[in-house]
């Protein structure tokens, strides 16, 4: 009696630490497969450093993309390829990106443990749960309402408490937690939409793929000054998920 | 007489067949893709003869039997195989990134090829069955596959294209049942008979679906259709294309190519019209207000508005309407919009007429259905402004799935007529989607500079000016110097909306702000090159082929150099696809692929072949007869479905008239060849050969002569009406084709004469040929240009003639 009493606010803390921090089974079958994702993805960065101007990405991100089980966002057909450094396919004409997208995406956002990011595209919810493991809030729309629900589902069920994933048009942004520091756009569009530029925080990122699935387009960064103003910058081609909806 | 009219059928169907297929896969997938899949697919027929050869000693005997057999498989195959094979998740974007796909197009190839494989036996066994009827045989074959080409070009304005499958069914069983009637027993002909009504019921049977299924997920129309409330609101169909119109509340579409970052604009609603599945071009909602037409202002293409005051405008590929809006809401003082598809033009103006404002209706608007190059090369009224629309989505684009079409539109011959028919002081404008590294827009600049140059303007930087979003670039073009005061108006232009210019007479490098940046100043660098001294040194460094288009390499979108190949392989891995330009790797991949698959085809039956007899050909010389006749006649119908293309106006009347007008008289002349045969073995003139060296020679006469006179010729008749013009395309090929039509049926009867079991063999060898001839036709163009297709074609019928001589004089000696 005296025993359990004593070691019981010790069990207490494991299971709210468990609830409140994501799953990252430390003997899962697919650690090594994930670790030599991200030395593949530190090679890939290596080679492209001239383009994206970095030999290397922030530790952070490579550290969460270490942690993050990519094979809980991948449909069962295509879990034995998770770890592979490849967008693959999830259902409804949509993929999950690339890691190396991923964690360049993640890198080219700049935020940190305060920071306040808008996704929109959830698709399978694996950006989301990167940046959730960098950031306080990440707040997710999804056109599709399958995919979003789906995801929803599944960040909750690894423990994913700071994304918020909402089904609907992400157009006009998420006005009530706006402004973002960060803005992550995994649907490409034919323009910019303006609330998005107008959610973006004074000195805030948006990175944005161009183009259709599994092919290489480009990666648009855009930056909002201090003042306001906005300037973009092309980095290297990319491989991403289609135009959804048509914006 | 029956087997005649049965070969008719089965090769009507046959490539009615061929041709639908495109369609198909072109909807189901992408048109790259689908001319590598058929390409393979169609190498049934060359199986054929090497499957006829080896067992046309058990088949030849059993001719009626194996004859109906096969043709009603092949009838049964067109629909099933094409069923079949949507089954297979092949997924072409995936197929570098997952080795499955490869056993997935292998699958595919080996289902689609069955009716090709089927329908080859039935034609190659005619031809052995009958060797004393070869040149009727052939005349059947060609003038059913000329009404086939014809027919599916009708069927495809009446049916859908899925709906077209079982239609052509019907001649295959058709075919059989005229084959059974042909015999005498009662049996036989009931039979015939019955198989004929099943032919005429199968279409009636078979299931219709109405709506296509069989998209890929990752098309832009399955894509839209996943957003709640989206649904498919109207529908049309031509060979030109399936329009379907989507109607999006809940997610509107949105359409605002690469609009300035400065702009707060929300486009009005808009339906989004998808070809092929792909490729969407909006309607926008018009109520007549411009306000919320405000977002038009914010795109690149809008620059030349500023600089010109009520313009007369003709717009270029006017599609859903994008770009007569446009002008609509700058007062142009009248529009004349040119749109290809009549379907989309009846989308716009009717079907959808009050949703888009009346705007084809409106007065100030003149909307033809015409060939954009072609209704620029016949216009005799000039323009303040031509606007060129930029038409093709994005992926396509970035993608190259249009490498190897042909564009008219982009060469220096067309942007020179553009540039003659604009009034003084009047701007060309010229949109594309911007890639990095660029590759349109400089090809582009490069095509202007020398368009320019050649209408005799010596400096013609004077006259241009590039300017680019963060995803567009517009070329402006103007008839006249580029003043400083316009160059101011472009500057504020630019800095309101936030694009930056890339080439300005008067802008330095560097001197404006800079609010798009590229890892490397590709487009001032590259336009100043291309002015300057340097300019050929440049293109010839530059990682893509951006040399000017021209009308004898219309190939604007093949921007592949080889060069930059080991750089794409590199950065696979990591997504360095964008520099990949899909279509021309695709075709050497198709065409080695072929190749191998020919070549397993023609020499596996030489070693089941009785070998012996000094007469006749030898197995070197048939292969090289025929296969030389097989990529002449293909080589030679290529380049001038692409001649005509230019003089016609309209790739669906050229394509039509071209086909069916080869094959047509192609199967006169093998009608006419036994009779030329013979009057000349009477005579005594030259033996049995004089006939091939004849019709070679008139061949390689008359193909010279239309290479130096056509394009004196079309010029002077680019006016006519289309009656005229089509009547004049058909006189000059009719005399060509009807030559081409001879070397076959005579080289087939002379192998028969002497080897009768070689004639299947060579049918088959002519047939791979075929194959290769339409995928190396595609790239020698790209590379030599249509003339030296041509001429290429001329050689290979002197190489037919002389491997005929010398085994003539074999022949003769034995």
């Amino acid at each position: 009696m005296v025993r359990i009493s004593t070691s019981g606010p010790v069990w207490i803390l494991a299971l709210v630490l468990a609830a409140s921090t994501p799953l990252h089974a430390a003997d899962d079958p697919f650690k090594s497969a994930r670790e030599g994702m991200v030395r593949e993805i530190e090679g890939d960065v290596r080679r492209t450093s001239e383009r994206i101007g970095k030999a290397a990405l922030d530790p952070r991100v490579m550290e969460v993309l270490a942690r993050v089980l990519r094979h809980e966002f991948v449909p069962e057909s295509e879990k034995s390829h998770a770890y592979e450094n490849r967008p693959l396919p999830i259902g409804y004409g949509q993929t999950i990106s690339q890691p190396y997208i991923v964690a360049l995406m993640t890198d080219l956002l700049k935020v940190g443990g305060e920071s306040v990011v808008l996704e929109v595209g959830t698709g399978s919810g694996y950006q989301a749960a990167v940046l959730a493991e960098i950031v306080r809030s990440v707040y997710s729309i999804e056109i599709i309402e399958e995919l979003a629900g789906t995801a929803a589902e599944r960040l909750k069920r690894l423990g994913y408490k700071n994304v918020e994933v909402r089904t609907g048009d992400g157009y006009h942004g998420w006005k009530e937690h706006a402004p973002f520091d960060g803005i992550v756009v995994t649907a490409a569009a034919s323009h910019i939409p303006p609330p998005l530029i107008e959610q973006l925080k004074p000195g805030g990122r948006m990175v944005i793929p161009v183009g259709g699935p599994f092919f290489v387009q480009q990666l648009l960064l855009v930056e909002k000054g201090q003042e306001g103003d906005i300037q973009t910058r092309q980095l290297l081609p990319v491989a991403f998920v289609p135009l959804t909806g048509g914006h | 007489m029956a087997v005649g009219l049965a070969v008719f059928l089965v090769s009507m169907a046959l490539l009615g067949h061929e041709i639908l297929l495109m369609r198909l896969l072109s909807i189901t997938q992408w048109h790259h893709f689908a001319s590598m899949i058929i390409s393979l697919a169609l190498l049934g027929l060359g199986a054929s003869g090497t499957f006829s050869t080896l067992f046309q000693k058990w088949l030849i005997p059993r001719f009626h039997g194996v004859f109906c057999i096969n043709a009603i498989l092949f009838g049964l195959a067109i629909p099933l195989s094409f069923a079949a094979a949507r089954l297979v998740p092949l997924n072409p974007l995936e197929i570098l990134w997952d080795p499955r796909q490869w056993l997935y197009l292998v699958q595919v190839y080996l289902i689609l090829f069955l009716p090709f494989f089927f329908a080859g036996n039935c034609l190659t066994l005619a031809l052995a069955r009958f060797p004393k009827a070869i040149h009727r045989i052939y005349f059947y074959d060609l003038l059913g596959a000329g009404f086939g080409a014809l027919g599916i070009m009708v069927l495809l304005f009446v049916l859908p294209p899925w709906d077209c499958l079982a239609v052509l069914s019907a001649p295959g069983f058709a075919a059989a049942g005229l084959v059974r009637l042909d015999l005498k027993p009662r049996r036989s002909r009931a039979v015939g008979s019955l198989l004929m009504l099943c032919g005429a019921g199968f279409p009636l049977l078979w299931p219709q679906h109405g709506t296509f299924p069989g998209i890929s997920p990752y098309k832009g129309l399955s894509s839209a259709l996943l957003a709640p409330g989206a649904r498919v609101v109207a529908q049309r169909f031509s060979p030109l294309g399936w329009l379907s119109v989507v109607e999006s509340p809940s997610i509107p579409f949105r359409h605002a190519p690469g609009m300035g970052l400065q702009c707060h604009a929300e486009p009005p609603p808009q339906l989004g019209v998808f070809v092929d599945g792909d490729s969407m071009s909006p309607i926008t909602r018009f109520d007549g207000r411009l306000e919320p037409l405000a977002f038009l202002d914010c795109l690149t293409s809008a620059l030349p508005y500023r600089l010109l005051n009520a313009p007369r405008v003709l717009v270029l590929g006017a599609g859903g309407g994008m770009d007569v809006l446009m002008a609509r809401a700058h007062g142009a003082r009248s529009i004349d919009a040119v749109e290809l598809d009549a379907c989309m033009i009846d989308l716009v103006r009717d079907a959808f007429g009050e949703y888009a404002g009346h705007l084809y209706s409106d007065e100030k608007v003149g909307i033809h259905a015409a060939e954009a190059r072609s209704f620029v090369s016949r216009s005799r009224e000039t323009f303040d402004l031509i606007q060129v629309s930029l038409l093709d989505s994005f992926t396509a684009s970035a993608t190259g799935g249009h490498a190897l079409s042909e564009s008219y539109l982009y060469t220096v011959e067309s942007m020179s007529e553009a540039y003659r028919i604009l009034s003084p002081g009047g701007y060309l404008a010229v949109t594309r989607w911007l890639k990095v590294p660029p590759r349109d827009s400089l090809k582009l600049f490069a095509t202007a500079v020398v368009a320019l140059e050649r209408s005799g303007i010596s400096t013609p930087g004077e006259r241009m000016a590039l300017i680019r979003s963060w995803s567009t670039t517009t070329l402006l073009v103007k008839k006249g110097a580029i003043s400083a005061e316009d160059g101011a108006q472009i500057r504020d232009f630019c800095n309101r909306r936030g694009f930056d210019i890339d080439f300005c007479p008067g802008v330095q490098p560097g001197e404006t702000r800079s609010f798009n940046l590229l890892d490397e100043p590709y487009l001032s660098d590259g336009a100043r090159a291309l002015l300057g001294e340097q300019r050929d040194a440049f293109m010839e460094r530059y990682k893509f082929a951006i040399e000017p288009a021209t009308d004898d390499r219309p190939y604007f979108f093949h921007f592949f150099k080889w060069r930059t190949l080991p750089e794409i392989l590199s950065s696979r891995g990591r997504g360095g696809l964008p520099l990949m330009e899909w279509a021309y790797p695709l075709l050497v991949m198709t065409l080695i692929q072929a190749l191998v698959l020919s070549l397993i085809l023609i020499l596996a039956p030489l070693f089941f072949l009785e070998r012996g007899g000094e007469s006749g050909m030898g197995g070197g010389r048939v292969v090289l007869y025929f296969a030389a006749l097989g990529l002449a006649f293909l080589f030679m119908e290529i380049a001038f479905i692409q001649k005509l293309i230019l003089f016609l106006g309209h790739p669906i009347t050229a394509a039509s008239v071209v086909i069916a007008g080869f094959l047509v008289f192609a199967g006169l002349g093998s009608r006419a060849s036994a009779a030329l045969r013979e009057a000349l073995s009477r005579r005594r003139v030259m033996g049995q050969g004089g006939s091939i060296l004849m019709a070679t020679g008139g061949i390689a006469l008359l193909a010279v002569l239309d290479i130096t006179l056509l394009p004196w010729l079309f010029t002077r008749l680019a006016t006519l009406g289309d009656a005229a013009r089509i009547a004049v395309s058909m006189a000059v090929i009719a005399p060509l084709a009807f030559l081409m039509g001879m070397p076959f049926p005579l080289g087939l009867a002379m192998v028969g004469d002497s080897k009768p079991a070689h004639v299947p063999w060579a049918s088959g060898i002519n047939g791979c040929a075929s194959v290769l001839a339409t995928v190396l036709a595609s790239i020698l163009a790209v590379h030599l240009g249509l003339n030296a297709v041509i001429l290429l074609a001329v050689a290979l019928y002197g190489l037919a003639a002389m491997a005929f001589g010398r085994s003539r004089e074999k022949f003769q000696g034995g």
